[in-house]
């Protein structure tokens, strides 16, 4: 056993231990932080098969700004949880077919020998200088340009229609308007008078 | 060196001394970033309360000294202040819960010191220099905002609750505009790697520094880093006019001290990277025979300083922003400018050559 190994062996428990605890854990903030610790096991596996562009994105993205905001949403909510396991049995059966089928279909792809072992040899080991963010853009931008800008648009109006479902224009509200707070003018607003000093009498 | 590898692999063995080597010659390393690292934070709470006072003309700490000497008067005041903290009781309220409790302000440090790993000091000295080391930093710096929003949640207090809900809108909303502001230097640079971004702006003076070329960028990038680090005037977090302390209203003793720690460990942190990727990093403001005797480590030092001291000046100058504006200034200010810089970046660098050799633009493309 090399070194390698035992830091994959430790990863890998550590990542299974923490995706099962998402969805045991009671708490349902400890779920999200658990989640937060598989994805950064996650990237730490990637960074071990040398994909390191990928694994700093994961952390970036799905730990440093998605589960944020999870995490936020989950820790304003107040969750009942004899609420939540109320209808657990009438759902059971449902939930269980599902993940049959989910399993039927894992089984399907990944057992047809398509993804063996001694069909996809592994990959040449890289150059220290190889840079994998470079590479990875190459192809974005050149091969799959298409279906990169695809997904970009996709996004941009999911983003976009989101915040149109969201947006609700009061007209009731005072908020103040920065613009219009820098643009005032003391002359608009102060009228400075002389007055002549009053004599005592 | 070789000596020491030759001996661990005479007792562990060829394939296992190499590992532990490596190991500890790592753990050796961290300790020698990480020990200067906390003392500079211990000074640097010195440095701001001196400067500080200094800017509203008080005296600041001048009592705590060394054996009595009386020209170092004031210099004992961080390492009371540490004695003072560790001897504090942590007092855990009731209600929190113990475990996210303790948790948070060691996942506020954790970041903060790990993202020195890929920091350069000089051409050589640096400690993992790998392609990505640009995202790693990014990577790191978004992931300290978890030590707060959990204080504020293991807490169990609406105003502990209430700065990290603060905490977390304003980190998230800066780090977009921080991370395109970078996208500008890789832009510049064509690399990812810091060391490589400072080689980049190796020129005749200071005028090839990305500060010039990406002048706004800079400016962003600088306030972004202190809403980043939830510094005045950008502290609403802790906000102790509003919301007594913010998140972490209920700490005390060592637990609030990490937290302390961690602000200014990020602070350092923000000014050595202002100072790397705008600053022109360990390269002397001009190339001169004299400066450049300098060693490199100097000048990175001097202008980490500098910036650190603008951090401070900036807590001294400037009131504390609305909270409303501090959310208008990051989504309408700073991501259109930022945006819109990147094109232009990126239709300059598009421009054929001949054209850039007429431009005024060809010193810094």
């Amino acid at each position: 056993m090399i070194f390698q190994d035992i830091v994959f062996y430790f990863f890998a428990t550590v990542l299974i231990v923490s995706a099962l605890g998402v969805i045991t854990a009671r708490n349902p903030v400890y779920s999200a932080l658990l989640l937060v610790l598989s994805f950064v096991t996650c990237a730490g596996l990637w960074l071990l098969l040398e994909a390191e562009f990928l694994a700093i994105t994961l952390v970036l993205v799905y730990v440093g700004a998605v589960m944020v905001l999870f995490l936020f949403v989950v820790m304003m909510l107040d969750i009942n949880l004899d609420q939540l396991r109320e209808g657990f049995w009438k759902w059971f059966p449902f939930g269980a077919l599902l993940a049959l089928v989910l399993v039927a279909e894992m089984t399907m792809v990944l057992m047809n020998g398509q993804f063996s072992l001694d069909q996809i040899p592994s990959p040449p080991a890289q150059a220290a200088d190889y840079s994998n963010t470079k590479e990875l853009g190459r192809l974005i931008y050149t091969e799959y340009v298409y279906a990169f800008e695809l997904a970009a648009v996709l996004l941009l109006v999911a983003m976009v229609s989101a915040i149109a479902l969201a947006l609700r224009q009061r007209t009731d509200k005072r908020s103040p308007d920065p613009s219009k707070q820098v643009a005032v003018r003391s002359e608009d607003r102060l009228r400075i008078v002389s007055m002549p000093t009053e004599k005592k009498e | 060196m070789e000596y020491i590898q030759q001996l661990f692999v005479q007792i562990f063995g060829s394939e296992w001394g190499v590992m532990l080597f490596l190991v500890a010659k790592n753990v050796s390393l961290i300790f020698a970033i990480v020990m200067p690292l906390l003392i500079g934070v211990a000074y640097l709470t010195y440095a701001e309360r001196k400067i500080i006072a200094a800017m509203q003309v008080r005296v600041g700490p001048n009592r705590v000294t060394f054996f009595g000497i009386s020209w170092l008067r004031g210099w004992g005041q961080p390492i009371a202040d540490a004695v003072k903290a560790m001897m504090k009781e942590i007092v855990i309220p009731t209600g929190a819960n113990k475990f996210l409790f303790i948790l948070a302000p060691i996942i506020t440090i954790a970041p903060a010191l790990a993202a020195w790993a890929v920091v350069p000091f000089s051409a050589e000295m640096v400690l993992a220099d790998i392609n990505a080391g640009l995202l790693y930093i990014l990577a790191m710096t978004s992931l300290g905002v978890y030590g707060v929003i959990l204080a504020g949640w293991a807490s169990n207090s609406k105003y502990a609750f209430l700065g990290a809900m603060r905490s977390a809108a304003q980190v998230v909303s800066y780090e977009l505009a921080m991370g395109f502001a970078l996208v500008c230097v890789l832009m510049m640079s064509q690399s990812l790697n810091l060391g490589d971004i400072v080689k980049g702006q190796q020129g005749d003076s200071l005028l090839s520094w990305y500060f010039i070329p990406l002048f706004p960028m800079f400016l962003v990038y600088v306030i972004s880093g202190v809403a980043e680090t939830n510094r005045a005037p950008f502290d609403v977090a802790e906000g102790e006019s509003e919301i007594v302390a913010g998140f972490h209203v209920d700490y005390s003793g060592m637990a609030f001290t990490v937290f302390f720690l961690a602000e200014y460990a990020n602070m350092i942190l923000i000014a050595t990277l202002t100072s790397l990727m705008f600053l022109g990093g360990w390269l002397p403001p001009l190339n001169f025979e004299l400066l450049t005797m300098i060693p490199g480590f100097i000048w990175l030092l001097l202008k980490i300083a500098f910036v650190l001291f603008c951090f401070l000046w900036f807590r001294a100058t400037f009131p504390r922003y609305r909270y409303d504006q501090i959310m208008r200034l990051g989504w309408k200010v700073f991501i259109p400018i930022t945006l819109v810089w990147i094109f232009v970046l990126g239709g300059i660098m598009q421009l054929p050559e001949s054209t850039l050799e007429l431009f005024p633009l060809n010193i810094w493309f």
